[in-house]
């Protein structure tokens, strides 16, 4: 009930906000935002720590930056391929990687990701260093023009509200509770009969097909699908995002991607730009030090304590 | 007895497990009749755990076979085993600590349901479960407690769900791996009665090292010995074996046969 409310009333805000901010920073927050909750799902949920997910940010917008140049297709078909490829690319890095855990588990994913990466680099379609220019929005069905910003940011919410309803049912599911039993004491689990790394294993796949998801989105909100998004760095970004909001938690991650979009954006620009990963370290360091459940899982321990 | 007859539910034939060169288990011919609670016991380092593990194939056997119902399970994956019916537990309760006590039943109860793969599904659909996991806790005397986190029960309470949790999935075969260690008077004696009153149309095999609880429940006890099977027999052949005293068990199970020959009397 009370979870009803403050999401009718985000509902209002991420409404409005075109009012006051740039419709294209507001996309991009959501992009990332949505890339957050998706890795959340994985850490927050299942308990599972991928340093690879840029791969699939990255596959996201190259299949949809690729598709939209090169086809005719509409948006909607190239985001929906694009979250496709994703998701296969999920099985195959999510099949070899469950089979370790913890730290193996990380660096499964982080060398998969790096021949993700060197992979598109070398590829002829991506145009390497330069990346997919240019990138046609289109319109959605054919009949909505995205090439307004307004409009675009409104499909941007529409797909993030999809993504974020995926996401929130994957926790709230039959399957949910059986991630969270994994996460909490995996040999009881498999003691009570579970094949708990085909649990992780489908997981894997839902976040990596909604990290796509973000990624084909983005590519249309910039016109451009990029090496940025397939670097090891935006790996490190998403995790950064989601604990300094809160790891499993379901608005952590979003409020996350919004501070640290926010400070890349406002900082970049002024006389700090130079420091901007001094900043950004700091904040990092001070946020995993001092309140180690994030920002969103700070205040529901204080709401917790004290009402 | 080389073959398993059709009242014994799980044989080991020469189970072997080497780390290395060094030999924790080494040729354990186990059998295990149905309807007893068997308990196995030896000095620490003598290999119980390592049993379970082999077992429940949380280790892999060096040699051997296991026999669960005259049906080789020597090559199953853990969860495998877990679906024939073999339920453990582990030394440290086997909890979901941030999950409530409903829901640890739950879990328990949800897979055959064969939702569990259902991430479309709200957990609502799981409610219709609540009845039997209420019931199921009230077997343990937790349900007044179903909707507190777990994390917050006491010692002997964790316990007592982990045995409602491993009853929801209905074992033919309950192995508990030191279901009294750690714990105060009180709650060995609320433990002991727990499984004393869970045992019935069941079959536990247990580690246990607390002799009394041996002694109160036990129908059999196997002692191992660096490995290797000392003796095998009910509780006064094996206190009553002098190679048992002397190799091991010493005065503690004199004082705890006195112990129990007073409370007899």
């Amino acid at each position: 009930m009370n979870n009803l409310k403050l999401n009718i009333l985000l509902l209002i805000i991420a409404v409005i906000a075109p009012a006051v901010f740039y419709p294209v920073f507001l996309a991009k927050i959501l992009c990332f935002a949505l890339f957050a909750c998706a890795f959340n799902l994985l850490l927050g949920y299942a308990g599972l720590l991928s340093f690879g997910h840029a791969a699939f940010l990255g596959t996201g917008g190259y299949v949809t930056g690729y598709l939209m140049i090169n086809t005719g297709l509409s948006p909607e078909i190239a985001i929906i391929l694009g979250m496709v490829a994703g998701g296969i690319l999920g099985a195959i890095f999510g099949k070899l990687a469950v089979k370790r855990e913890g730290i193996y588990f990380a660096m499964v994913t982080l060398a998969l990701a790096q021949l993700v990466f060197f992979f598109y680099l070398q590829a002829p379609f991506t145009n390497g260093e330069d990346g997919l220019q240019g990138v046609p929005r289109g319109a959605i069905f054919g009949l909505i023009d995205l090439s307004n910003n307004y409009t675009m940011y409104y499909f941007v919410l529409a797909i993030f509200i999809l993504g974020y309803w995926i996401i929130n049912r994957t926790v709230h599911s039959p399957f949910g509770q059986v991630l969270k039993a994994i996460r909490e004491n995996e040999d009881r689990a498999i003691s009570l009969g579970y094949e708990v790394n085909r649990y992780k294993w489908v997981a894997f796949i839902i976040s990596a097909a909604l990290a796509s998801l973000a990624g084909s989105t983005k590519a249309l909100v910039f016109n451009l699908a990029s090496l940025t998004d397939v670097h090891w760095h935006m790996s490190g970004e998403v995790i950064l995002m989601t604990l300094v909001g809160g790891v499993g938690t379901i608005l952590g991650p979003i409020l996350g991607a919004g501070i640290v979009v926010s400070m890349q954006n406002y900082l970049s620009g002024g006389e700090l730009g130079n420091y901007i990963h001094i900043i950004m370290g700091f904040v990092f360091v001070v946020c995993v030090l001092s309140f180690r459940s994030g920002i969103v899982g700070q205040l529901l321990k204080f709401k917790r304590n004290n009402f | 007895m080389t073959h398993s007859t059709p009242d014994v539910i799980l044989q080991t034939q020469d189970l072997t497990k080497s780390f290395k060169g060094f030999t924790a288990v080494s040729g354990v011919n186990l059998s295990i009749q149905r309807g007893h609670i068997h308990a196995l016991i030896g000095p620490n380092g003598a290999g119980k755990t390592t049993v379970f593990n082999l077992l429940t194939k949380f280790l892999k056997p060096t040699s051997g076979k296991i026999l669960f119902n005259s049906e080789d399970i020597t090559k199953l994956e853990p969860a495998a085993i877990a679906r024939k019916g073999v339920i453990r537990s582990f030394q440290i309760s086997a909890v979901f600590p941030h999950l409530t006590v409903l829901e640890n039943v739950r879990i328990a109860l949800q897979r055959k349901e064969g939702t569990s793969f259902h991430f479309w599904k709200h957990e609502s659909t799981l409610n219709r479960l609540n009845d039997k996991a209420v019931d199921l806790l009230d077997s343990v005397g937790l349900s007044d407690f179903a909707s507190t986190v777990t994390v917050d029960l006491s010692y002997g309470r964790k316990r007592a769900l982990e045995i409602a949790t491993t009853l929801a999935v209905e074992p033919e075969l309950m192995l508990l791996d030191e279901p009294t260690q750690g714990m105060g008077h009180e709650d060995v004696g609320l433990v002991t009665e727990l499984i004393k009153t869970v045992s019935k149309n069941r079959t536990i095999l247990m580690v246990e090292h607390n002799l009394q609880v041996v002694s109160r429940l036990a129908d059999r006890i196997t002692v191992l010995q660096r490995g290797s099977i000392l003796t095998e027999g009910n509780y006064q052949e094996v206190s009553n074996n002098p190679e048992v005293r002397e190799a091991y068990l010493g005065s503690e199970i004199e004082t705890e046969h006195k112990h129990s020959a007073e409370v007899a009397s």
